[in-house]
């Protein structure tokens, strides 16, 4: 199933070149997989992924492992940020 | 002690400065900067004085650990009453203004009455006067910088100045120092225009003008402070490197960034304003927006963006004078100028910001009113034929335009420079203007993030996201996190965040130090700065006793509960697309239970109680 990936700051490099531009790539990944899973497999260090959200909803460290993505969802990973 | 002890104040009527004793009661009670500022102003006007009259008073103030080695040791406040809003204002700016005014030997400058004919107020150490001004009125902030430090042959003169909008009273008009740090909300810059008060200009240098209660513990603490802030990925990685507008596309992904007037919560340009945009290099020059980051006195973060614009670009084309590098958008100003109107233009949205800086205007209500007078102007209820030029949304040219004629306070500019309630309001539908108490929203959408429409709703200072940042515990997970459409616990999380900022603001460091540093990080600084017990319990105490004390005096302007309250589009329009899609604000749940913690009655009036507990 196709999902689209996006990374975005300092983690943007963990993209191809190509990609980083607009910070997102569309991913083939296995039904069922996990969002752990897909940061994984792309190479993000997992202690850099500060913010991260799947159709804009916050997913906490601790569910990385469960929770599974579906069809046509966003992942979105930033690392630690901050404004005001 | 880190206080100087001294307070000037300048009779601008008669032109008279005399020094005198700063009250170490209030300084026990009230910390410093922000909370000892007002306390003074509360007790010396009428809370019901239109802000521009020559009663009404001015007030430049430091904290405790301004100008030390506190990291961001550097702040400085500018405390009267507001003309946009009619409520208390307290606006709060970095750079290096803040720690000279210190090394010269003053906590504290009180600006009362109105000067006969423009001046500037000149402070060289212990000596104070007041100088002709005649030849500066009508400059811009940069030129009154230059020309003040040339004819006094010193560049190291600090100097915070108002430009052309607080001469001609713009209601959003900044205090603007550094060339590009301002205390930019609520119109502080209109109060000093109507005093004929350009500038203030410092030059310190007394070794002595503070003292530290224990030096061997404050060099520990602040030590220890620092490698906390450097630790830390948000102070130590995220803001040097993307800023603050690293959050534009946090805030658009979520669904919470205010779109053409809040109509929308999405912007599809958001990415093209981003901080990450910044860093990218120009098609037509090859390169980046960005030149650099900056960082005030004392500051280990450095998050300021120093910004270059495409010379190129159809805004300064013929305008060499905006070639060179000058500060950068911050998110809030790209936001405003931004997304808050729909434009997606990075060079625009810069030339704007420069202009806000070059002439002292806020960007954040000046953005805002933009984005409310294109939704007029799309219902037909503004015309060409009265603004002089089209103004659809997401129009560049119409944006900066606007800038350049509210700089100069020409054509319709003059309108703009009323902020968006009175336009609105002027035009039959003030329920367009997107603000609390008059003042504008900043970039976070109240419907989207509930904590924050509740933050909105009952600043002290109109709408404004630095007295209460929800977004950290409902975006960030700082502290911990809060799911943004959740509703409970977060009146107690506010009141907690409200009275922390309050802490902050009073003691001369930056809000930014607390993505890292709790309340355990700044208590040893503190402590060992100040004389007396200031343990963890007393100083929340002190930011709950200043918040009641804003309270009171807006209660006293006349403010009600009723004034505690969000637009109707916030209310009744839900959030249409995104991961808040459906939202409207749940402010009615909120509000009850907010002044319950806050000890306030359900009309929101401290009680008694909480009165003789906090010593209001």
């Amino acid at each position: 199933m196709k999902i689209t990936f996006k990374l975005f700051a300092s983690l943007a490099v963990h993209l191809p070149p190509e990609a980083r531009r607009r910070h997102r790539i569309d991913l083939e990944v296995d039904p069922g997989c996990t969002v752990g899973e897909v940061i994984r497999r792309q190479g993000v260090p997992p202690a850099q992924c500060a913010i991260v959200l799947v159709d804009g909803a916050w997913v906490a460290a601790s569910e990385w492992d469960s929770r599974t993505l579906t069809e046509g969802q966003a992942l979105a990973i930033w690392p630690p940020v901050a404004g005001g | 002690m880190a206080w100087t002890k001294n307070v000037l104040r300048v009779n601008l009527e008669t032109g008279t400065c005399t020094t005198e004793p700063l009250n170490m009661q209030w300084a026990q009670d009230y910390l410093g900067q922000r909370g000892l500022a007002t306390k003074y102003l509360v007790s010396e006007i009428d809370p019901k004085v239109d802000p521009f009259s020559p009663k009404n008073k001015l007030i430049f103030v430091t904290g405790p650990l301004t100008g030390t080695m506190a990291a961001t040791g550097g702040r400085y406040s500018v405390v009267t009453k507001g003309p946009l809003t009619g409520a208390i204002a307290c606006s709060n700016s970095g750079g290096y203004f803040g720690a000279e005014l210190k090394f010269a030997g003053w906590d504290m400058v009180i600006l009362e009455g109105a000067s006969p004919k423009p001046v500037y107020l000149l402070i060289n150490d212990g000596k104070a006067e007041l100088v002709d001004a005649s030849h500066l009125w009508g400059k811009t902030v940069w030129e009154t910088e230059e020309t003040i430090k040339a004819q006094h042959q010193d560049p190291q003169i600090r100097v915070a100045a108002i430009g052309r909008a607080g001469e001609n009273r713009v209601l959003y008009a900044a205090i603007v120092n550094d060339l590009h740090r301002a205390a930019g909300r609520s119109g502080v810059g209109a109060v000093m225009g109507s005093k004929n008060l350009k500038a203030v200009a410092v030059r310190g240098t007394r070794t002595d003008a503070y003292q530290m209660a224990n030096p061997e513990a404050f060099f520990a603490a602040t030590e220890a402070g620092k490698k906390v802030l450097a630790a830390n990925g948000v102070t130590g990685q995220g803001l040097p490197t993307y800023g603050t507008q690293v959050l534009m596309n946090v805030i658009n992904e979520l669904g919470a960034l205010p779109t053409r007037n809040h109509r929308e919560v999405q912007f599809e340009g958001a990415h093209d304003i981003s901080g990450e945009a910044m860093h990218e290099k120009r098609p037509t020059d090859g390169k980046a927006n960005l030149v650099t980051n900056g960082a005030c006195f004392g500051c280990t973060i450095a998050c300021g963006r120093i910004s270059r614009m495409d010379p190129g670009h159809f805004s300064v084309k013929d305008k060499p004078q905006y070639h060179g590098a000058s500060g950068g958008v911050e998110y809030e100003a790209a936001w405003a100028l931004g997304a808050a109107n729909g434009v997606n233009d990075l060079e625009a949205l810069t030339y704007a910001n420069f202009l806000c800086n070059e002439d002292g205007f806020d960007p954040i209500t000046f953005g805002a009113t933009v984005g409310a007078a294109m939704e007029l102007y799309e219902m037909g209820v503004l015309t060409e034929q009265e603004v002089g030029f089209k103004l659809p949304f997401g129009s560049t040219e119409a944006m900066v335009k606007l800038a350049e004629l509210t700089a100069k306070g020409e054509g319709f500019g003059k309108v703009m420079g009323l902020g968006s309630k009175r336009l609105c309001t002027k035009y039959g539908h003030p329920e367009l203007s997107m603000t609390v108490k008059s003042q504008e929203f900043p970039a976070y959408d109240g419907r989207s993030l509930q904590g924050m429409g509740l933050a909105y709703a009952t600043s002290n200072r109109g709408a404004c996201h630095l007295r209460g940042y929800m977004v950290s515990p409902e975006v960030l997970g700082i502290p911990v996190k809060m799911e943004p459409q959740a509703t409970e616990g977060k009146p107690a999380m506010l009141k907690a965040f409200q009275d922390l900022t309050a802490v902050v603001d009073s003691a001369g460091i930056c809000l930014f130090t607390t993505f890292a540093w709790g309340l355990a990080d700044i208590q040893p600084q503190i402590q060992a700065a100040c004389e007396g017990d200031w343990s963890e319990e007393r100083l929340l105490l002190v930011g709950e006793r200043i918040w009641n004390m804003e309270r009171e005096f807006n209660l006293a302007a006349g403010f009600t509960a009723k004034d505690d309250s969000l637009p109707p589009r916030l209310m009744k329009e839900p959030a249409q697309t995104g991961p808040q899609k459906g939202a409207v604000s749940k402010l009615d749940v909120m509000l009850p239970e907010y002044y319950q913690v806050r000890g306030w009655t359900k009309d929101g009036v401290p009680t008694a109680e909480t009165r003789k507990r906090l010593g209001v």
